[in-house]
């Protein structure tokens, strides 16, 4: 039986220019018990069409044409009064920042019990029970100590966990959710996966999942369409898609993302927003997608194939960057509880090399990266940047202000959020020369030559540099970030998880964009990241964090190939591969680990107690510079499971490391 | 190999054209905000012109024509000594509308100066400025400046400065609050790693992303104290008889409101007008430059 219902939907959106199209006759149709993905990058409707199934629409936003029903009625001519009805038994919605839709000021039981079906005639006791059985079916622990807890006491995976539990309250038929894990850590989101692929089967539901992830989708759902510009590209079976897909843009999307089973850098989609013209009056449909952007994505499907860029480490001998003992205190005073934020972090990077810095939220992956900018004081330890040529030092652990002009074009930082890290009120050209005219001292024509020469080199057309960076789309914007940062042809680049805030299909270009330039310019980086699958194709060594504590380090192949560190192995089996055979081995219930870095000792000591006895880290060598910190023996280690994910075959490339 | 270079077809203009051409735009689609400069035009117009306008001169006597009603020759009648009162309401804006931009000017300025600084240094500097300006805040307005002037005496430029006193902490408080929010941003923090110095990230980074909020603060800030000028002049410590000016005009001509009411409204509505465009200028700006004014003091 046919739950939702979606029949040539066209929505628009008013504004100066006219009536713009948000999603054009859009027709899908979910089954109950059916789980589909409404997939596509930044602005391709995905959002607009989950919010229509909800009954909501932007202010500004009006349907032009076709039907929506929900379990047979009619959502868009019903009145408000049966929308709230229907959105208390039919339809629920899990938002996506699930701290941002708890109300701060009220405990977490009353909330989900608002949400009730028999609020507020209920009696409190009878709420009470309903709403712990709900809290613990979302699998929170000590569901009778979170009802009276506000939402701030939680962690972000437990606040998803909760606005799930409400959106389950109202027992609906089809559940929304909206890009349900993306602000959490890939541990957190793998183990909520776990948990909506559970819920869903004990209780029957339609879900519809929006999406921009593939992993995500091939673990959740059996079906997926595929949204370009507000239109309906594809819908088919994930399998299928993910395996084959029939339209040229699923083709060009999924060759973009990048899969642990095939190290390297795919080829990106260049990421430009579609700007579909304003719709006449009694037109009910944007036009069909141009042949100029199929054949885009024609030719770019057959450059995928043969620009496929595999691994292929670089491995040099020769450090400019070097880190000892490095610790960053934010306590005011020691607490007797807690340790240093970060602690005891020594590494070194070589010339050219990419080194991935890689840890959870908290980890202090940025802070080591802001500490190396000069940017925090060091509570302990130095940092030293080093000539290859002459073997001379500078001394880097002095703040920026003291720092002299060479060192500091020696260093630069490139932001996640290029949102942010650009000036609104300044163009292109002004943020891209400020660090020229201001290390270099150079003006005029050739000043204007060699942005030029920059602006060529990260792939960004030379009419951009009159623009300001709103005018520029996300990843383009992202290129103007490096540029800034290599204008200064600088020895190290300080990399703070610059692709994390991109569509997926753009991050493979911008990541190729960094491994041209450190060829290109033997630029050493240091990425700071989060994810294990985008380092997977790009750096040369890893280093994994826990709590501003190095718990391994070594070349990607070795930490890939095994033994880990327990934590290291989790991270890894977080990954999700677009690919529904694979299977996250990853446990329901978030693995329970410390929040405080440790006074003394390892955090881990609990959970993976060592026979024998051994509280304190010391550090296990696998030799080629694989060096895991643990109380485990080494013994320990190589008993622990590892290898639960297939290793890729290795590929030819993987041959020539030099 | 090259990445994809993204094309474009328009010709780009400089950054501040285009955000000229957009608040024109924005301007252009908002009536208030166009009716609001409107009356901010004229005004200052009349006060540059006003030789163009008036009929007779504003402090010229005429004990033949006392207390006349509105005719012919007086369009507005006379007052009790005979003056014309359309030719003291045409020229009743110079005074207080000059007075108040430039003060309005010297707030703004003083006030988005020490704002940003605060923001920018927080720390001690910070604190004593803001403790400081709780300090002005908390004193009654018009009684600070009823002090200042019975001491130091009326003149523009004193009537200026203490107001400027009495206004322009709330203008650094607007100014700081606006500041605190951009310099937490990536690219405050990419000019501290350039190592940029503290003045060239002020005026550079911050200052062109807190100018809207400025700007807005000036047509405020001018509104205010054109309300405050008349004021003082209704109260007899700012401008001098007979010198036309709408706030001594209201004082001069309030014992007659009954019998001869065009000697009271007439400048009244001279000075609700001009304020009303402050407002409105300043409602429309904050809305077309996206200023969130709810912080506002």
């Amino acid at each position: 039986m046919t739950q939702i219902d979606i029949d040539g939907l066209t929505v628009t959106y008013a504004s100066a220019q006219g009536d713009i199209p948000v999603l054009s006759q859009v027709s899908v149709s979910i089954g109950a018990g059916e789980s589909v993905a409404i997939i596509g990058e930044s602005g391709s409707g995905k959002s607009t069409l989950a919010a229509a199934i909800m009954g909501f629409l932007r202010t500004g936003s009006s349907v032009r044409a076709g039907e929506l029903r929900l379990d047979g009625e009619d959502v868009l001519s019903a009145s408000n009064r049966r929308l709230r009805e229907m959105r208390r038994g039919v339809v629920s919605l899990v938002p996506q920042n699930a701290g941002h839709a708890l109300t701060p000021s009220m405990t977490i039981g009353r909330q989900i019990a608002e949400a009730l079906p028999g609020f507020p005639g209920q009696g409190a006791a009878e709420m009470r029970a309903e709403v712990v059985r709900l809290l613990g079916e979302v699998k929170l622990p000590t569901p009778e100590a979170i009802f009276d807890r506000y939402p701030h006491q939680l962690s972000g995976g437990q606040q998803q966990r909760a606005a799930i539990a409400m959106g389950l309250a109202s027992r609906p038929k089809i559940l929304v959710l909206d890009e349900p894990t993306t602000g959490l850590d890939v541990v957190t989101q793998a183990s909520i996966l776990k948990l909506i692929g559970s819920l869903r089967a004990a209780h029957n539901m339609s879900i519809v999942l929006v999406s921009h992830d593939l992993g995500v989708v091939a673990h959740l759902c059996e079906r997926a369409v595929v949204l370009y510009a507000g239109q309906v590209v594809e819908d088919a079976d994930t399998r299928t898609l993910l395996a084959a897909p029939s339209h040229l843009y699923s083709q060009a999307l999924i060759s973009a993302i990048p899969s642990t089973g095939r190290p390297g850098l795919p080829l990106g989609l260049p990421g430009t927003p579609p700007h579909p013209r304003p719709l006449l009056a009694g037109e009910t449909a944007a036009d069909p997608i141009s042949e100029s952007e199929l054949q885009g994505w024609r030719q770019h499907a057959a450059a995928a194939k043969k620009e496929f860029r595999p691994y292929r480490p670089v491995a040099t001998n020769a450090p400019v960057l070097r880190v000892k003992e490095l610790s960053v205190d934010y306590r005011r005073k020691p607490d007797g509880v807690s340790g240093p934020t970060v602690a005891g972090v020594s590494f070194e990077i070589q010339k050219g090399e990419i080194l991935a810095l890689i840890g959870e939220s908290g980890s202090g992956k940025s802070t080591i990266a802001s500490a190396i900018a000069g940017l925090r004081p060091l509570a302990a330890g130095s940092i030293e940047l080093i000539d290859p040529e002459s073997g001379s030092t500078v001394d880097l652990s002095r703040p920026v202000k003291r720092r002299s002009r060479r060192t500091l074009s020696s260093v630069q930082l490139v932001f996640q959020n290029a949102d942010t890290s650009l000036n609104p009120r300044r163009s292109i050209q002004d943020s891209i020369e400020r660090p020229l005219r201001l290390f270099l001292r150079i003006a005029g024509t050739k000043l204007h030559e060699k942005r030029d020469a920059i602006m060529r080199d990260v792939g960004l057309n030379r009419e951009f540099a009159h623009r300001l960076p709103s005018q520029l789309s996300g990843g383009q914007r992202q290129r103007v970030g490096i540029a800034r940062s290599i204008a200064t042809s600088p020895k190290v680049i300080l990399a703070d998880e610059v692709v994390s805030a991109l569509d997926v299909s753009v991050q493979a270009s911008v990541l190729r964009l960094i491994d041209d330039v450190r060829r290109e310019h033997e630029l050493s980086v240091l990425f700071v990241a989060h994810d294990l699958a985008v380092v997977r194709g790009l750096a040369d060594r890893l280093i994994v964090l826990h709590l501003g504590r190095i718990v391994e380090q070594g070349t990607v192949e070795d930490i890939f190939a095994g033994p880990n560190h327990p934590y290291t192995r989790t991270l890894i089996d977080s990954i999700l591969d677009p690919d529904p055979d694979a299977v996250s081995p990853v446990d329901e219930v978030e693995i329970a680990m410390p929040t405080q870095p440790p006074l003394l000792g390892t955090a881990f000591a609990d959970r993976y107690p060592s026979a024998s006895g051994n509280r304190h880290p010391s550090t296990v060598d696998f030799g080629n510079g694989h060096l895991i910190n643990t109380h485990l023996t080494r013994a320990e280690l190589l008993a622990l499971p590892h290898n639960n994910r297939a290793n890729p075959a290795p590929s030819d490339s993987a041959k020539d490391v030099q | 190999m090259n990445p994809p270079v993204a094309q474009s077809t328009e010709q780009a203009s400089p950054a501040w054209v285009m955000e000229l051409r957009r608040t024109m735009v924005g301007i252009g689609k908002s009536p208030s905000t166009m009716f609001g400069l409107g009356l901010i035009a004229m005004h200052v117009i009349i006060a540059l012109t006003v030789a163009l306008w008036a009929p007779y001169s504003p402090i010229a006597t005429n004990p033949a024509a006392i207390l006349k009603s509105p005719s012919v020759q007086h369009w507005l009648g006379t007052d009790s000594l005979g003056r014309d009162i359309f030719s003291r309401v045409v020229y009743g804006g110079q005074f207080s509308l000059g007075l108040s931009i430039m003060a309005a000017v010297f707030c703004v300025v003083i006030g988005g100066t020490l704002g940003m600084l605060a923001a920018f240094y927080r720390g001690w500097f910070d604190e004593a400025l803001m403790r400081l300006v709780d300090a002005v805040l908390s004193v009654p307005t018009i009684l600070a400046l009823l002090l200042v002037v019975s001491l130091m005496g009326n003149g523009p430029v004193v009537i200026a400065v203490a107001a400027t006193v009495v206004y322009a902490p709330a203008v650094a408080r607007v100014a700081r609050a606006a500041t605190l929010q951009v310099v937490e941003l990536d690219y405050v923090t990419a000019a501290k790693g350039r190592g940029e110095s503290g003045a060239a990230i002020i005026l550079r980074e911050i200052l062109p992303n807190v100018l809207d909020v400025l700007l807005v603060e000036l047509a405020m800030k001018a509104s205010w104290i054109l309300l405050l000028v008349s004021s003082l002049s209704f109260l007899g410590f700012g401008a001098n008889p007979p010198t036309p000016d709408w706030g001594l005009m209201v004082s001069e001509n309030r014992t007659l409101l009954s019998v001869r009411p065009w000697g009271t409204v007439a400048p009244i509505i001279a000075l609700g007008t001009l304020i009303i465009g402050f407002n409105l200028a300043a409602d429309g700006l904050a809305k077309i430059r996206g200023v969130d004014r709810a912080g506002a003091v």
